[in-house]
């Protein structure tokens, strides 16, 4: 049914093009003011949105109908009882489509009828309707045709509606993300006080189920979370910050354009290796290297630490440091290069003084973008840097961080109504927070510092 | 044949021969190559000091190439090669006993399109002198900074804005704040490429003045596209056409009795 409406309204809004633009072709081309081509497209818009209103409309109006007339008919007593009218209806539609497992019995089978007859008798009127409104909306396009019509006008505001629809749902669905986690945090908060969850030292999100259940009695203080997850990112900087931004000023200033022509693909696909992979490295290879050469230092080293749970998290966000980097030192404009160096500096002169100060808002930015992929990295700090929720700035200790506690939280099944899930909605908001933080920040500093060149 | 011409008038205390000049500049059997093509032709060339020189000539002719040789700048082309021999007070400027930073230490250039750093107009001039330690205190380069702004007309124009960003001066006190930032190393030799082209008529009549000042010190070669800019601001003249070198001498010959046909064709407009 729905293939066939579609098939429709195609055909319908083809034809409407095709006759909007040969009777728009046939009258004087000095006269008109738009091209044929023009009222082609109008006929076709005109056609198109009521045939998809109809639609959007019809269906969910015809199956409402078709349900309910079929509810009644098996039992008029169900409407009230929202759990047995689901049940019912789930047979209804599955006898109706010949798909129920069983003998349905006598009133099931009358009411799968009501059912099937309803849903073709609407199903036709669809069709029919939206072929009117269709042939409708031809007769009118064609009519409202003259040599005078603005079509092109119209046109040009359907265009700019649907770019605008679809600039707005990724606006709405940021909001709308914002707003459930919201909501949820909220609920959190009627179970523990924001004071305790923002400046308590300790975090234990086990509670008890059941009154007789013993030792889980629940703490949630986000304090060692925000330390673990600022001593990864902390070590995660200080690894890609100087390799990155140093590895970029080499591409873009020094390195011939045969080596870079091949080395910066090869960097990106850094940025390709899937998080999960790279815990791996953290967790195999790395944290029982680190362990052993502390070990050999007479250091005592956790298996799981902070170090490489941090060194790994640098090594993924090398390429975002590297490659923005590379982009707007090559934004640089070359006639600064050239005045630099008509002056007497050297390479290393010219860069530091007149190129990094020039690429220092975007250089910026890209530090601020790796920082909060940092932070909201997940896979590798679940694979290399535990559970623990210690408060330390030891790096060779065990830390856990915000995103490995969401993770560890919401596994498996869950009740919504504990604090203990809720507690994921009000990490995940307070990370949202903190992440908006940095990039406003970064635009700030854009803002601020971006040079103008033309 | 006279009414055709450029008319030209040039003050008499500059119609001096060349000869009364010491050279500055010898230029030798240059020949410069971008990859395949070969951009410059065996230019000869001697360029007196304490003179304005202008090297004119069609676009593509090979003049900001030949000017661009003087400092080395062709070496920031990966694919330009410069063969001939090119002096300056007689010491060859591809001496590898002499480092490019030395080189253009002394011999300064002004583009084509002003481009100051994006620092302060302070830090702008006070850059040469940084990197090449001109100035032991902080009172040495105060003095530095204020001295090339003076000579190049702009401190009375930015003297209470010397901690704003140069780019946000007008286009020909950019253009002046380049050549501060150029004679603030003290060189011997300004290049200057069109430096002009990007300004209106007004700034441009500050610049040719300036140019007229600053020869008194400097050894001046600029790179122009217009005619009259060359029989204002310069003494002697260079034509290049087709990557070689037509045609030089005094500017008032140049203009007046040009000895080759293609010069006589590009000064009265018939082509370029």
């Amino acid at each position: 049914m729905t293939l066939l409406y579609f098939a429709t309204l195609l055909s319908l809004v083809a034809a409407g093009y095709y006759f909007g633009r040969s009777r728009a072709a046939a009258v004087s081309q000095a006269a008109l003011h738009s091209r044929p081509a023009y009222h082609g497209a109008f006929v076709a818009i005109a056609v198109l949105l009521p045939m998809l209103a109809v639609f959007a409309v019809g269906v969910p109006l015809a199956q409402r109908l078709a349900e309910a007339q079929a509810v009644n008919a098996f039992d008029p007593a169900l409407a009230g009882d929202e759990l047995r009218r689901g049940a019912v209806l789930r047979d209804i539609v599955a006898v109706a489509a010949g798909r129920f497992s069983g003998e349905p019995s006598a009133a099931l089978q009358r009411a799968a009828e009501t059912y099937r007859s309803l849903r073709s008798w609407s199903d036709a009127l669809l069709i029919a309707g939206g072929l009117a409104f269709g042939l409708l909306a031809i007769a009118f396009g064609l009519r409202s045709l003259s040599a005078r019509f603005r079509a092109r006008n119209h046109v040009e505001r359907f265009v700019t509606v649907v770019l605008f629809a679809c600039a707005s749902v990724a606006v709405l669905t940021t909001v709308g993300i914002v707003f459930s986690v919201l909501f949820e945090t909220l609920r959190f908060f009627e179970r523990v006080s924001p004071v305790e969850f923002l400046f308590g030292l300790h975090w234990s999100p086990q509670t008890a189920i059941r009154a007789d259940q013993a030792g889980s009695s629940g703490a949630f203080g986000i304090i060692p979370l925000v330390a673990g997850t600022l001593l990864i990112t902390t070590i995660a900087i200080l690894v890609a910050g100087p390799i990155g931004l140093f590895s970029a000023i080499y591409l873009a200033e020094y390195a011939s354009p045969r080596f870079r022509a091949i080395v910066k693909p090869i960097l990106e696909i850094l940025a390709g290796i899937p998080t999960v992979v790279l815990g791996f490295f953290a967790a195999l290879t790395l944290a029982p290297w680190i362990r052993d050469s502390g070990g050999l230092l007479g250091l005592n080293v956790a298996s799981e630490s902070a170090l490489a749970a941090g060194i790994v998290m640098g090594m993924m966000i090398i390429p975002f440091i590297s490659s923005l980097s590379d982009d707007v030192i090559n934004a640089v404009p070359q006639s600064l290069r050239d005045g630099s160096y008509a002056m007497g500096a050297t390479r290393s002169e010219t860069v530091k003084k007149v190129i990094l100060p020039a690429a220092f808002a975007g250089i910026v930015s890209a530090f601020m973008l790796a920082i909060s992929r940092a932070v909201g990295e997940t896979m590798i700090v679940v694979m290399a840097a535990g559970l623990a929720a210690n408060l330390t700035f030891n790096p060779l200790e065990a830390v856990t961080t915000f995103t490995v506690q969401i993770k560890t939280i919401l596994v498996g099944d869950q009740e919504f109504d504990s604090a203990k899930t809720l507690a994921a909605f009000a990490l995940g908001f307070v990370l949202f927070f903190f992440t908006l933080t940095l990039n406003v920040i970064a635009l700030q500093i854009v803002k601020r510092y971006r040079e103008q060149y033309d | 044949m006279m009414n055709t011409m450029v008319h030209v008038e040039v003050p008499a205390a500059d119609r001096g021969p060349a000869a009364d000049r010491a050279i500055k500049v010898v230029a030798r059997g240059v020949n410069v190559h971008y990859g395949e093509k070969h951009a410059l032709h065996d230019v000869d060339l001697d360029i007196p000091e304490r003179a304005v020189t202008a090297l004119i000539g069609p676009s593509g002719c090979g003049k900001s190439t030949f000017l661009r040789c003087l400092n080395r700048m062709n070496d920031t082309i990966p694919v330009a090669r410069v063969t001939g021999r090119i002096e300056i007070d007689g010491h060859d400027i591809h001496d590898p006993e002499l480092d490019v930073v030395q080189l253009r230490a002394r011999v300064g250039m002004v583009f084509q399109k002003p481009n100051p750093f994006p620092k302060s107009v302070y830090e702008n001039v006070a850059y040469g002198p940084r990197i090449h330690g001109l100035a032991r205190t902080k009172g040495e380069l105060d003095e530095i900074v204020v001295s090339s702004l003076r000579r190049a007309g702009l401190y009375e124009e930015v003297k209470d804005r010397l901690a704003d960003s140069g780019t946000g001066l007008s286009g020909g006190q950019q253009q002046r704040l380049c050549i501060a930032r150029a004679i603030a190393v003290s060189p011997e030799v300004i290049l200057m490429d069109e430096p002009c082209s990007a300004l209106d008529p007004i700034a441009t009549a500050k610049i040719e003045e300036l140019m007229d000042e600053l020869r008194e010190n400097f050894t001046i070669i600029i790179v122009t596209h217009s005619m009259q800019q060359a029989a204002r601001v310069s003494q002697r003249t260079a034509f290049f056409h087709l990557g070689s070198l037509v045609e030089e001498g005094p500017t008032e010959t140049i203009f007046t009795t040009p000895k080759d046909r293609r010069t006589l064709d590009y000064i009265t407009g018939r082509f370029g």
